[in-house]
């Protein structure tokens, strides 16, 4: 071995099985560091922020004060700041890589975004604050809702959904309150394609509606002859994502629209996978009544490990009328923005809103993010980056089409959807398959979704991929096939085990749940 | 353009792979009538200076809660975060991943969620707590369709204290499932009426507690009454803070609580996004039918202890049209803000911040309804109460600004037509003696 001045070794030594000492005896692995939760870290007694000391005396609870400990541990800052990065670190990110969840449209987050939502004056309002102390607030609600109108190319928008599928309950309730209008008491089913999100039938069944299934074709997009068969008087409309979650436009969407509006129903259209048309396609030309757009998506804020989200729903002529309560309503003399928060703000009777989907007006802080984020690419960067990612996501396609096993013919749109035959006889599931990639760094794609396809793994890029990454994720996945191919399932079946843990056993979990923390017997003896 | 990574010459050697000779050739299933050939009738891209001096503009035309005395609540509230939270928040880790549907790279998420609901539980008094909702108003309408699902009923009673947003939410979430939602009448004074409305069809009765006037409210005799009757009891809260000082909605008997976690660690935000609060009692059939996302413990591989989404045979992307809820995105990163900043409070910091909130709002009450004419409505409250004035109090709202001062709400902007005297005011450990004072001068001035 040779030694440095200071008598260091320099040279590692080969002839040690590192397996051996794969056990530590802290539980971390060098910069992987076990964390326990807060309730086996802090104390009741330790508190990690200073407050004034209370003076004591006034009372008027009016015998409402709490008896007894709530039993919150705290952590004083340094160890509250250990605590939450530790935890961080166990995460996968955007931030950290290519992120391909197919419907989930995992883009770069610009941090401009962030700074601009933390601006005092958005972030520290309140929403009741009185209207002349937040002209600038509705303001922005106002010039959000003009791009979408314009990108959608619809007369009305609520902005007040707080996520995708709250979009889709403000969407479908409309078409309910218009039907209600007419007198429709009779329609009650809802034409939903067999690849729709789970929040499509979930959604529809809120409103008092039943579900009724569309095949898909053999191109992956709606059995139009189905369709047509299900047509009749009963039919409330429809529940369409475009692109589809097949990641394929459908052609037919004139047709369906008029072929809906004929029957006597109404185009509800799922705007998850906006990213792929906009500023290329205004939905409002293809015949649909209602869209919500995943502002968490399409237009960048950050998903947050599970949202919030933002869902601003889009309305055609037909449907403007019964968007829900509030909106923004400018005076008379053009002097002042307002809110309508209540129906007696509501001049006439062509205004019947179906109700109040949220306390107070949207998600404002996804506003701010949101208008950042589109002013700026402007109309122009806006349609480059649809066709970005949906040029990533035919580079891909045309990359692995020979390798792995598409769906569908064809080219795609924002999305590639491939199926499990590529792994036929090789013992490696989807499952696997996506586990092995966590070994590569990378997060898998969306797995098992849509239905419609056996084993489906679908890949959405988006546009802030390089070629260069692509290139290198490609490749990682033809390699991953050829590993399959040759048989080495067991590589798949161990994986991952290069993640910070190992597959994690989902039906012990919800065989006997485990939901909240408890403290052992011992720990409540002392 | 600065977010986009693809050359010319990348894009280029991307479509000879694909075969295809340009950008627009990809979109030819899309009918050519509806395929745009010129950019939208938009603005073109502008650099991070010129969005951030519109944005600023903007932000500008609104005046911001801590630039001057401020007392506006009635569900959103006023409460100093620790520089920490907002730190943690943005950690790229946290803010840019998605929901954790591949647990072995989520634990993150996953664990802290496990502690946001034991958080939740332990505040609320309840046993099990789920991953977040939208907001309080969205639980609330949330927790009055499972409890139509855990009883079977179609009757909903609502206090007429009721955040009048909560009760609007919960109809509009309610209005198509048949279920019947009664209300008693608003009332300054207590529940008077509300128990005279529970019967053997109703499924739940709904109190807020502080109520929307800032009362305090104990439901232990109304929920003995509802269990009677074979009802539940949810029990609302506005403001998560007065759990550190009051009792928690299960040493009353509620079997499920909702509310809003916003005053802990996420801010006011205009209105959104907040996060919603939602935990009930650990009964199977209760859990069975909670809505959203639940993280639970299980093992790894290797016998080592992690967590997991669990329970998901209740939700959209599993039972679709019989799923217990459509939600899907909730609040995730609130939640997080929220669970880090009570996890810096602690018991200790928790109780001591409700204690200073209560403690201002005695002062404040005893401040203004020392002035001639102004009368003191609420007798028992924890940080927010109601005044009754001798002018409408939209005007003299209004005239409150002119003098700096944002003096609350005026309870006619929440129940349109009524109240027209009575103005809501909400104070905070964020308020000093100096802004109290301000309020109490400039009131006295407005009213004299």
């Amino acid at each position: 071995m040779s030694m440095n001045t200071q008598g260091r070794p320099t040279r590692m030594e080969h002839d040690l099985d590192p397996g051996a000492y794969e056990d530590t005896l802290s539980g971390s692995r060098g910069l992987e560091q076990a964390e326990p939760l807060l309730f086996e870290r802090g104390s009741l007694d330790v508190t990690g922020v200073d407050l004034p000391t209370p003076r004591g005396g006034k009372n008027r609870l009016g015998g409402m004060k709490r008896e007894g400990p709530i039993g919150l541990p705290g952590l004083a800052e340094p160890e509250a700041m250990r605590h939450y990065v530790r935890l961080s670190r166990k995460n996968y990110a955007i931030d950290l890589g290519l992120y391909p969840l197919g419907s989930c449209t995992m883009k770069h987050n610009p941090r401009l975004n962030e700074k601009m939502a933390r601006l005092p004056g958005f972030a520290d309002i309140h929403p009741l604050q009185p209207e002349q102390t937040v002209q600038g607030a509705y303001k922005l609600i106002e010039e959000l809702a003009r791009w979408l109108m314009v990108l959608t190319g619809t007369p009305a928008v609520a902005m007040s959904p707080k996520a995708g599928a709250h979009g889709e309950l403000c969407g479908m309730m409309a078409i309910r309150a218009a039907l209600d209008a007419r007198g429709e008491t009779g329609r009650r089913r809802v034409l939903v394609p067999e690849s729709a999100h789970g929040t499509n039938p979930a959604t529809a069944v809120q409103c008092g509606f039943i579900t009724d299934e569309i095949p898909a074709d053999a191109t992956g997009r709606v059995d139009m002859e189905a369709f047509k068969a299900k047509l009749g008087d009963d039919v409330a409309g429809i529940m369409l994502t475009n692109p589809n979650t097949c990641g394929l436009f459908e052609r037919d969407i004139r047709e369906i629209a008029d072929l809906i509006h004929e029957a006597g129903g109404y185009f509800y259209c799922d705007g998850a996978n906006f990213n792929a048309i906009m500023g290329r396609v205004r939905p409002g030309d293809l015949g649909i009544d209602a869209m919500h757009i995943n502002l968490h998506k399409t237009f960048s804020t950050p998903h947050g490990g599970g949202g919030p989200g933002s869902g601003p729903t889009v309305f055609s002529e037909a449907l403007a009328p019964y968007a829900p309560l509030p909106f923004v309503v400018q005076t008379e003399d053009g002097a002042l923005l307002r809110m309508a928060e209540n129906e007696s703000d509501i001049d006439g009777d062509d205004i019947q809103p179906f109700g109040r989907l949220t306390a107070f007006h949207g998600q404002m802080g996804m506003f701010t993010r949101a208008l950042t984020y589109m002013m700026s690419h402007g109309s122009d960067g806006l349609k480059q980056a649809s066709g970005d990612a949906v040029l990533n996501a035919n580079y891909i396609l045309a990359r692995l089409k020979d390798v792995m096993t598409p769906a569908f013919e064809g080219t795609c749109m924002h999305e590639a959807l491939f199926d499990d035959r590529f792994l036929k006889d090789t013992g490696v599931t989807t499952l696997d398959f996506a586990k092995a990639m966590i070994d590569e760094g990378y997060h898998p794609m969306t797995m098992y979704f849509p239905l419609v396809v056996h084993g489906a793994m679908l890949i959405e890029p988006t546009e802030t991929e390089s070629k260069s990454g692509l290139d290198r994720f490609c490749d990682v996945l033809c390699g991953l096939t050829d590993a399959a191919k040759a048989g080495d399932a067991d590589r798949f079946k161990a994986a991952p085990v290069h993640a910070p843990m190992r597959r994690l056993d989902e039906t012990r979990a919800a065989r006997s749940p485990v939901l909240r923390w408890l403290p052992s017997e011992d720990d409540s003896k002392n | 353009m600065r977010y986009l990574p693809l050359t010319p010459a990348d894009r280029q050697a991307m479509l000879e792979k694909i075969g295809v000779t340009s950008i627009d050739a990809l979109f030819t299933d899309v009918p050519e009538a509806a395929r745009l050939h010129g950019p939208v009738d938009l603005p073109p891209h502008q650099t991070e200076l010129q969005v951030e001096r519109a944005l600023s503009k903007m932000a500008a035309e609104n005046i911001a809660a801590s630039s001057v005395p401020f007392f506006v609540g009635a569900g959103a509230y006023k409460h100093h975060v620790p520089a920490t939270v907002d730190h943690l928040i943005q950690r790229s880790e946290f803010l840019t991943s998605y929901t954790p549907y591949q647990p072995e790279i989520s634990q993150g998420t996953l664990q802290t969620l496990f502690e946001f609901q034991t958080q939740v539980a332990l505040m609320t008094g309840m046993d099990v707590a789920n991953a977040s909702m939208y907001d309080g108003s969205t639980a609330c309408g949330e927790a009055v369709l499972m409890a139509a699902r855990v009883t079977k009923r179609k009757k909903a009673v609502l206090a007429g204290s009721l955040h009048p947003h909560y009760a609007a939410t919960t109809r509009t979430t309610a209005k198509y499932l048949d279920i019947d939602i009664v209300s008693s009448k608003p009332d300054l004074d207590g529940l008077s009426g509300i128990a005279d409305l529970i019967d053997d069809e109703t499924a739940c009765v709904v109190i807020q507690t502080p109520d929307v006037f800032g009362r305090l409210h104990d439901l232990t005799e109304i929920a003995e009454k509802a269990h009677q009757h074979g009802a539940l009891v949810i029990s609302v809260f506005t403001e998560a803070v007065s759990l550190g000082l009051v009792k928690s909605p299960g040493d009353m008997g509620a079997d499920i609580a909702v509310g809003e976690g916003q005053g802990i660690g996420v801010g006011l935000n205009f209105g959104g996004p907040y996060v919603g609060l939602f935990a009930c009692k650990n009964d199977r059939n209760f859990i069975r039918n909670m809505p959203g996302r639940l993280a639970g413990e299980t093992v790894d591989a290797d016998g080592r202890r992690g967590y997991v989404l669990t329970l998901s045979t209740r939700e959209q992307h599993i039972r679709r049209e019989k799923a217990t809820s459509n939600i899907c995105t909730n609040s995730g990163l609130c939640a997080l803000a929220f669970t880090i900043h009570m996890t810096l409070l602690g018991e200790k910091g928790l109780t001591t911040l409700a204690q200073l909130n209560h403690e201002t709002a005695c002062d404040l009450a005893d401040r203004l309804s020392g002035i001639a004419g102004v009368d003191l409505l609420t007798d028992s409250f924890f940080n927010e109460f109601a005044l009754r004035l001798p002018k409408p109090a939209a005007g003299v709202l209004d005239q409150l600004v002119e003098k700096g001062v944002l003096g609350g709400i005026a309870a006619s902007r929440l129940y349109p037509g009524e109240l027209d005297d009575v103005l809501i005011v909400a104070a905070t450990e964020t308020n000093t003696d100096d802004d109290l004072a301000a309020f109490e001068t400039a009131l006295r001035e407005v009213l004299s």
